[in-house]
């Protein structure tokens, strides 16, 4: 594993582009691109502003940049540097930009919700979309950028538009029955659209491409419903992650619970493996002499300090956050999800026990392993090509599980570097990872560009 | 005194009934009177009792003493003291005799009165003490009963009490119970009310965004435009189209498209695990089937108790062909059939498995007792050598630890050659450091190793266990054929099926397929030696192969064919005749099958069976 040089950041803005070949990062109003594996700049672009929102076009030939204080959206071309593109929102403001899945297109939402704009990029059309429904996740393109699906509401009714994404015409509108519609996602197979509804009742709504309610599921009532969801990369399996700290799998055929996940803090399979992050023990379990510990001295934070994994034995309790039950939004339920690339495996984190991972098996339907932390998990991504989870907790470290086993890595380099937030090159081969204002990436296969991208010199941007 | 007259026997007393209705007429006696005055005059009670009756009679009132007597004694049935009368004016005699007599009978009457006193006596002493159980019984009884009656009382409270409880928990119950109805109220009403007001809220809102966005966008705002160098591609090349009814109709049919070919796709998987699951039951089937066909064909007494499956079995059999072409074609029409026979083979196969469970666990409850002691011996050894070695490797780290803390310790004594030494012991340590974590991970091996031994050493002892289980289930299936195939053989089959499993089964095996026809001949000849034979061995079942084998080549070398030992294979003949008969035979690991067959092919090649199908 190499780690390349640090590099600076600002907001986190750092993303691979989708073909894999370009890395692009924002400091401050600029946008630099480079190479994915030697990390040559390639292109520096100077925005009008402090860059809030930094997004490739799916084909990887622009990238825009949003600035959402001014109500500015500028597009960059990588094949041509000295095109541009800069859309003004102007009073109406700008809260969100996408693009939409061909990368001709940009998607802006006003303040309040006003409306979405559709710019194009081809022709001088612009589209509206109006009473866009302000939720956390209300557009949704299908996989094959085919369709889009729009959250809306109007006269205090839920409504779902499907729109076909070339050219913007309208397929189907329907009303779904839902209180307050929090958020909606197309199956990776673009042939389902799951609806579910907002915390306060737990209801997931299932609706085919054609508008058709396929099934309603609904696992309690009264208490705080859906947090989190997710679909399996098969399209097999709709995992949900709810407050009452349990995930339930929904199969495809017959759209009923196949399983339940709960998340009790204590673990007591013997068949689940239980890593626990240690702080490294000067005195070694075998032998009375210690080898002095080469890095306590020059690095006395705990957050640099060394760790490593321990297997538990197994009736483990793990560490429990209290929720405090008199606030809004407690800390408290399944709160992130994701699925393995094969769909083999299934990651979530119960936010009362932020310091753990649990990974479950889903060919056998059960908990797998659990990763317990010294600090809350800050994020976690499985790796696009294989097995492989990467995880940060906002320490000095980055953390890979693999069904082989589990590693804990320092990230080298002066100073302290705080992984906050990693993302996975496309490849899977290398791995950025981001703290508040640098960012370095880590090569996990030793290939002839690591070593040129550890020769590279680079001045700070 | 008259007490007296109560107490007398029955007998008397019924006779004297009236007389003392009569005495108590005449009161008027001189005895009486007499005490009347005696007691009148208050003479002193000093005199005895004695004195007192003796002054009954006196000189002076002796002939009324006389006539009183007698009047009393006439009037109790006794005769007159008198003599009779000569005549009327003659006085009247005493008659001694009369007296005397009286006076004897008196006496036995006196004497039998104080008998029946004395019994009365008793009698009453012993009603006395009976009443004093009885009292006493009484007395515990009356305990008893007042403490039921306490307890009884005490029940009730209880009971009582926990009523109240209960009633009062129902209580309490009931208050949840309408508490949460009236919460569940409150929430209702609350969301009710908390859903209006967000309505209005939001009708607000939504008047307000009208509002704004007729201000916002109406306002031509020239701030609200793009700015682009030159307009690009499209990511595709074509260029877009006029939006008109075609396009809708078009983008229609592609979402139909895009939902039939997702609804194909899963239906193709479907059908791929359909015919994936139909081969497997269809393989099922005919395992099944090869599996129970050497009990379809058994004697025929047997067939006539099943005869109805076997004959639909044959049938089966024979359209199996067609069959197989039928899988293809459609599901509704076979599967019925296929899932019927399914279960009834399946059925045939849980009784049979369930009947040589039980056979199996009676006969070997104590076989593999000891071999699985012996398989535990064997994992614990190679622990202990695991540990051993573990223990080495601990001592190897240690005296390395010693020796580097010695090195440390010398480099501590001098200040300059420590200064010197310094890289080299960096070095040093970064080595050692890295041998350290060899010899963890070398450890980590053992350890490893050691559990992969185990698991290994368990899966052994459950293998074995398994094939013991089987081993005997063949037996007993194979003693189960020979006994209903030949009811003549049975102890011989019995004999040669109980025999264990030895190395010789090894080289027993091989075959040699020219000889065979030779064998067979041999086998007619020698056949009727080793049915004798078997007469003849000892009934013991632990009787030893090898000897009868001898035993065979001996019998066998009378007659005019030489044979070696390899050549005279009993199981091979057996295997030659049997496979006809039984497929069960030809099975590799049931070799003390094919010993039994052996035996039964011998007696059954003179006896010529006509039960063989």
């Amino acid at each position: 594993m190499n780690f390349s040089e640090v590099f600076k950041l600002s907001s986190l803005l750092c993303k691979f582009s989708p073909d894999g070949k370009y890395l692009a990062s924002c400091v401050q109003y600029r946008l630099v691109v480079r190479d994915a594996s030697t990390l040559q700049i390639l292109q520096l672009y100077t925005c009008l502003d402090q860059v809030q929102h930094m997004e490739w076009s799916a084909d990887s030939l622009f990238i825009l940049c949003a600035m959402y204080k001014r109500g500015l959206v500028q597009v960059w071309s990588l094949e041509q540097p000295e095109w541009h593109c800069k859309i003004d929102e102007g009073s109406a403001g700008l809260v969100a930009s996408c693009w939409s899945p061909d990368g001709r297109h940009i998607l802006n939402t006003t303040e309040f919700h006003l409306r979405i704009t559709v710019w194009s990029l081809c022709t001088k059309s612009v589209s509206y979309i109006k009473y866009p429904k302000a939720c956390l996740q209300g557009i949704t393109f299908t996989r094959d950028g085919r369709y889009m699906a729009l959250a809306e509401r109007r006269d205090c009714k839920d409504y779902v538009s499907i729109l076909v994404c070339s050219d913007w015409q309208l397929l189907r509108h329907f009303d779904t029955d839902t209180q307050d519609l929090a958020g909606l996602e197309w199956a990776p197979n673009g042939c389902v659209l799951a609806v579910w509804d907002t915390c306060l009742e737990y209801k997931m709504l299932l609706y085919s491409l054609d508008g058709r309610l396929l099934s309603v599921f609904c696992a309690y009532e009264w208490s705080l419903g859906i947090k989190s969801v997710a679909w399996s990369p098969s399209s097999q399996f709709l995992a949900i992650g709810s407050y009452d700290g349990k995930v339930r799998l929904l199969n495809h055929v017959t759209w009923k619970m196949i399983t339940e996940f709960g998340h009790p803090a204590a673990v007591n399979n013997p068949k689940t493996v239980v890593y626990k992050e240690a702080k490294k023990s000067p005195p070694l379990a075998l032998g009375h002499l210690s080898f002095p510990p080469s890095r306590a001295g020059a690095c006395p934070l705990t957050a640099t300090a060394e760790s490593r994994y321990e297997v538990a034995s197994v009736p483990v309790s793990l560490q429990t956050l209290k929720p405090a039950a008199d606030r809004a939004n407690p800390r408290m339920g399944v709160g992130m999800l994701a699925f393995s690339a094969d769909s083999y495996f299934l990651a979530t984190r119960n936010d009362n026990v932020p310091n753990a991972i649990w990974v479950w098996d889903i060919q056998k339907l059960r908990l797998f392993v659990v990763l317990e932390q010294l600090s809350p998990v800050r994020s976690f991504q499985w790796d696009p090509q294989q097995p492989r989870l990467a995880l940060c907790t906002g320490g000095g470290k980055v953390y890979l599980w693999s069904p082989a086993g589990c590693v804990s890595v320092q990230v080298p380099g002066e100073g302290d570097f705080l992984v906050l937030s990693l993302c996975w090159h496309p490849s899977g081969d290398s791995l950025a990872l981001l703290s508040k204002d640098h960012f370095c990436l880590c090569f996990l296969e030793t290939k002839e560009g690591t070593g040129a991208a550890a020769g590279l010199r680079d001045g700070h941007v | 005194m008259g007490d007296w007259m109560t107490v007398t026997e029955p007998g008397l007393c019924a006779e004297s009934n009236n007389i003392s209705q009569y005495t108590s007429e005449t009161k008027m006696s001189p005895s009486s009177l007499y005490l009347q005055q005696v007691l009148c005059s208050s003479i002193p009670l000093s005199k005895n009792v004695h004195s007192f009756f003796s002054a009954f009679c006196t000189e002076e009132n002796i002939e009324q003493s006389i006539s009183y007597l007698d009047q009393e004694l006439t009037t109790f049935g006794f005769p007159s003291l008198y003599e009779e009368p000569k005549s009327k004016e003659a006085k009247r005699e005493l008659n001694i005799v009369a007296v005397l007599n009286c006076m004897n009978e008196l006496l036995v009457l006196q004497r039998k009165n104080l008998l029946a006193q004395e019994n009365v006596e008793t009698q009453n002493l012993k009603l006395g003490s009976d009443m004093d159980h009885l009292q006493s019984c009484y007395a515990k009884l009356k305990e008893q009963l007042e403490t039921s009656r306490r307890e009884i009382i005490g029940l009730q409270e209880r009971d009582r009490q926990l009523q109240c409880k209960n009633r009062n928990l129902h209580q309490l119950l009931k208050n949840e119970k309408d508490e949460v109805q009236k919460l569940q109220n409150i929430i209702a009403s609350r969301a009710t009310q908390y859903n209006h007001d967000m309505k209005r809220k939001e009708r607000e809102y939504n008047k307000l965004k009208e509002r704004l966005h007729q201000l916002v966008m109406n306002k031509k705002d020239k701030k609200i435009a793009m700015d682009v160098l030159n307009y690009v591609g499209r990511a595709d090349g074509k260029r877009g189209s006029w939006r008109t009814g075609k396009t809708e109709a078009r983008n229609e049919d592609e979402m139909y498209k895009i939902l039939l070919n997702d609804y194909e796709y899963r239906q193709k998987q479907i059908l791929m695990e359909n015919a994936e699951l139909k081969k497997v039951l269809q393989q099922m089937k005919k395992e099944m089937i090869s599996l129970l066909s050497p009990q379809k064909k058994k004697p025929r007494e047997r067939e006539d108790e099943s005869t109805g499956t076997v004959i639909s079995d044959v049938e089966e059999d024979a359209g199996e062909l067609s069959r197989e072409s039928m899988w293809d074609l459609s599901c509704e029409t076979v599967r019925e059939q296929l899932t019927n026979s399914i279960r009834k083979q399946w059925r045939i196969l849980k009784s049979h498995v369930e009947k040589l469970d039980n056979q199996v666990s009676k006969v070997h409850l104590e076989g593999f007792n000891d071999e699985d002691v012996i398989s535990r011996q064997d994992h614990e050894q190679e622990t202990e050598k695991l540990e051993l070695e573990i223990q080495q490797c601990k001592e190897m780290i240690k005296t390395q630890q010693q020796l580097l803390q010695q090195q440390f310790a010398t480099a501590c004594d001098d200040d300059t050659t420590s200064l010197l030494r310094d890289c080299y012991l960096l070095e040093e340590k970064e080595r050692l450091k890295e041998e350290w974590s060899l010899f963890k991970e070398q450890k980590k091996n053992f350890e490893r190793e050691r559990r992969s031994f185990t698991e290994a050493a368990i899966r052994l002892g459950l293998e074995r266990k398994a094939f013991e289980e089987e081993r005997a289930s063949w037996l007993k299936q194979q003693f189960l054929n020979m006994t209903t195939f030949d009811h003549q053989n049975s102890e011989n089959v019995k004999l040669f099926s109980a025999f264990p499993g030895s190395s010789d089964q090894d080289n027993l095996t091989v075959h040699s397929r020219p000889r065979q026809k030779k064998l067979h001949s041999v086998s007619h000849g020698s056949a009727i030696c080793t049915s004798k034979m078997t007469k003849s061995l000892p009934a013991s079942p632990t009787s030893d192969f090898c000897q009868t084998r001898s035993y065979v080549s001996e019998h066998s070398s009378v007659n005019v064919l030489n044979i070696t030992p390899e050549e005279m294979k009993p199981n091979q003949v057996g295997r030659e005749c049997s496979n006809q008969t039984w497929s069960v035979a030809s099975r590799p690991r049931s070799q003390e099958g094919c010993y039994s067959g052996c035996s039964l092919t011998y007696t059954n090649s003179h006896v010529e069976k006509d039960d063989l199908p």
